[in-house]
């Protein structure tokens, strides 16, 4: 994130030559201090709504902690040793993960390619980016829902297609594997879309005559992609990745719907598609309202998008030889 | 753009099939949503509207266990003053940190784009029991009052103005004697309006969206939003999956409506913040 930020020092004092009268002293009090009352309503919110219950988690994940909150016990660490020894917490680990790297990494590819189509002289340009983008604005739940009909066992579509070449009809649900599969797809498909516009647009920015000396020098389309365009867009790439590994390691939604009845917030029967924010809904609300385990299971998942970005980033750093610095664009 | 590669028939073949793909699954919503549900069991299965749609939007509205219609009215009510207050609570913010001058001006840039990297969801605990106290558990303000403004909009709105406003101009209205809100209303405000439609239309689509936190906070099952009014069709012991579909393609109509209206601007609007974030 290249952001520009303009350094120009603070309002210098203006000298006082003349005893102020009411209307420049008003004056004086409203350009010195509107400003924070302006950006005051984000600050407060943030702080009542957004950071203090973060950080209040912690300090309640050190205690048993029950729906009434009456005098609750401090245990130290004991919610965290608990956890550690949780045969379903690191089932919904495996889970998270397995679901975030069969979706993120296609997805990132799918949509590095789409954004190159994309990239083209096409008619009706606004049309096709419609046409990729349309299902980033449709209600996540809908989209579980339907795609949990989809891929039914016994009347689903994709099974229906499958049959037609040969493949025999796959339990989606009952099988953790296939479990992952179906629900990656859904967030696939909701987000390749989105993510080849945000490359697009960085492909944009690239002037277009380093494409034009390339290919004076004999580099054909592909050598082009991969010498020019790719390593030009890996601040943007870096970003996505890490965005994908923030929003997909809390998943929450695709999962719970992709599942339905009694045992929806489990992830199945055997807890086949439960990840760690799902595990955490069960614990901390309905039926077991133990706020004190589900906040372990907060901070340990901070922990995990934590360690994996940092993971991700310093891949894709080195993935890309390092050599390229991009300052502004 | 003349020396933009021109897109052969491989390109277009492959984008047909992307936006086959894309809009599949939308449009088959309101294939069974306009059936009956002996629909499911079809082979192979149907992929044209049937003439069922109106007996099922009926059928919808009087499930008992839905609350269909509160949940629309709910829905609607959350998204619209979530998206007015982040307009005008961004655009204020994107204002003052692009054309006013102040102390540690920078610095707190830097800290709102800090906070679109933390994961808030996790908080959920905590903010639960925040609800609780204030007596607003079930009620419509829980889902309001945390998103009343986002970083995401303040810094949007922030990179927008350092380009949209002319400073000249400000200068000019100070000079006058204008206040700085007066100058905000009558300056800022006209020259943001099209990155701030944007932002409200993106902001509607995400409230109107939102599942995690709702399903946390509001659990009477009487005053859903309309996600919420999905998930209890979706649970509910008997499926009948036409009714299912057609709330469904209820809840997903007035964003495909803003979007089909909007859609160049909403890609506009994703599009220039990729380049300038």
């Amino acid at each position: 994130m290249a952001v520009q930020l303009d350094a120009r020092p603070p309002v210098a004092p203006t000298p006082r030559h003349t005893r102020p009268t009411r209307g420049i002293r008003l004056t004086r009090f409203d350009t010195r201090y509107s400003p924070y009352l302006y950006i005051a309503p984000f600050f407060l919110l943030f702080a009542v709504f957004g950071i203090y219950p973060l950080a209040y988690t912690f300090w309640v994940s050190l205690h048993d902690w029950d729906l009434l909150g009456i005098e609750p016990t401090f245990i130290g660490a004991q919610n965290y040793t608990q956890l550690m020894a949780d045969p379903d917490f690191w089932h919904s680990v495996v889970n998270t993960l397995g679901i975030f790297v069969i979706s993120t990494v296609p997805q990132l590819l799918l949509a590095l390619w789409l954004a190159n189509l994309l990239n083209r002289r096409l008619r009706a340009r606004t049309g096709w980016r419609m046409a990729v983008l349309i299902p980033n604005v449709t209600s996540t739940a809908a989209v579980a829902i339907v795609f949990g009909v989809l891929f039914g066992r016994e009347f689903g579509m994709i099974n229906w297609l499958l049959d037609l070449v040969g493949i025999d009809a796959i339990d989606w649900k009952a099988n953790r594997f296939a479990s992952w599969v179906a629900i990656s797809t859904m967030v696939d498909w909701r987000w390749t879309g989105y993510n080849a516009l945000i490359f697009l647009a960085a492909m944009q920015a690239i002037p277009r005559d380093l494409y034009e000396s390339a290919s004076i020098d004999g580099a054909g389309r592909s050598r082009q992609f991969w010498s020019i365009t790719v390593p030009l867009l890996k601040p943007t790439i870096i970003f996505a990745v890490i965005i994908s590994t923030i929003g997909g390691l809390q998943l929450f939604t695709e999962p719970r719907l992709f599942n339905s009845g009694t045992n929806a917030i489990r992830g199945g029967p055997l807890r086949e598609s439960q990840t760690v924010t799902m595990y955490m809904f069960e614990n901390a609300f309905a039926p077991h309202y133990n706020f004190g385990y589900g906040s372990a299971i907060a901070w340990l998942l901070f922990a995990l998008i934590a360690v994996v970005a940092a993971i991700n980033v310093l891949v894709l750093r080195r993935l890309g030889g390092g050599g390229r610095k991009e300052g502004s664009r | 753009m003349t020396r933009l590669w021109s897109a052969g028939r491989l390109t277009y073949a492959a984008l047909v099939l992307t936006a086959l793909a894309s809009i599949f699954p939308i449009y088959w919503m309101f294939v069974v949503a306009s059936r009956t549900s002996d629909a499911m069991g079809e082979v192979p299965p149907p992929v044209t509207p049937g003439g069922n749609l109106g007996a099922n939007i009926s059928r919808l509205f009087a499930n008992t266990d839905a609350h269909f219609l509160t949940g629309l009215v709910n829905s609607t009510i959350v998204a619209v003053s979530v998206t007015v207050s982040v307009v005008f609570f961004s655009t204020l913010a994107g204002f003052a940190f692009a054309k006013l001058r102040f102390r540690g001006r920078n610095a707190l840039l830097m800290v709102i784009i800090a906070t679109m990297m933390v994961p808030t969801q996790l908080g959920v605990i905590p903010l639960y029991m925040l609800m609780t106290k204030l007596n607003w558990n079930d009620r419509l303000p829980a889902v309001i009052v945390p998103a009343l403004v986002t970083g995401f909009g303040v810094f949007m709105m922030r990179q927008y103005a350092g380009q949209a406003v002319s400073t000249e101009l400000i200068e000019a209205a100070r000079i006058d004697g204008c206040s700085t809100a007066r100058i905000y209303w009558n300056v800022v405000l006209p020259a943001l309006r099209p990155a701030a439609a944007v932002l409200g239309l993106l902001t509607f689509m995400t409230t109107w969206n939102d599942f995690l936190w709702p399903y946390a906070v509001l659990n009477d099952p009487e005053n859903p939003t309309v996600q919420l009014s999905l998930r209890a069709l979706s649970d509910g012991y008997y499926q009948d999956m036409s009714q299912v579909f057609t709330g469904t393609a209820i809840a997903t109509l007035p964003l495909l409506l803003v979007f089909i209206v909007f859609g160049r601007q909403i890609i506009g609007g994703i599009m220039e913040g990729a380049v300038k974030a």
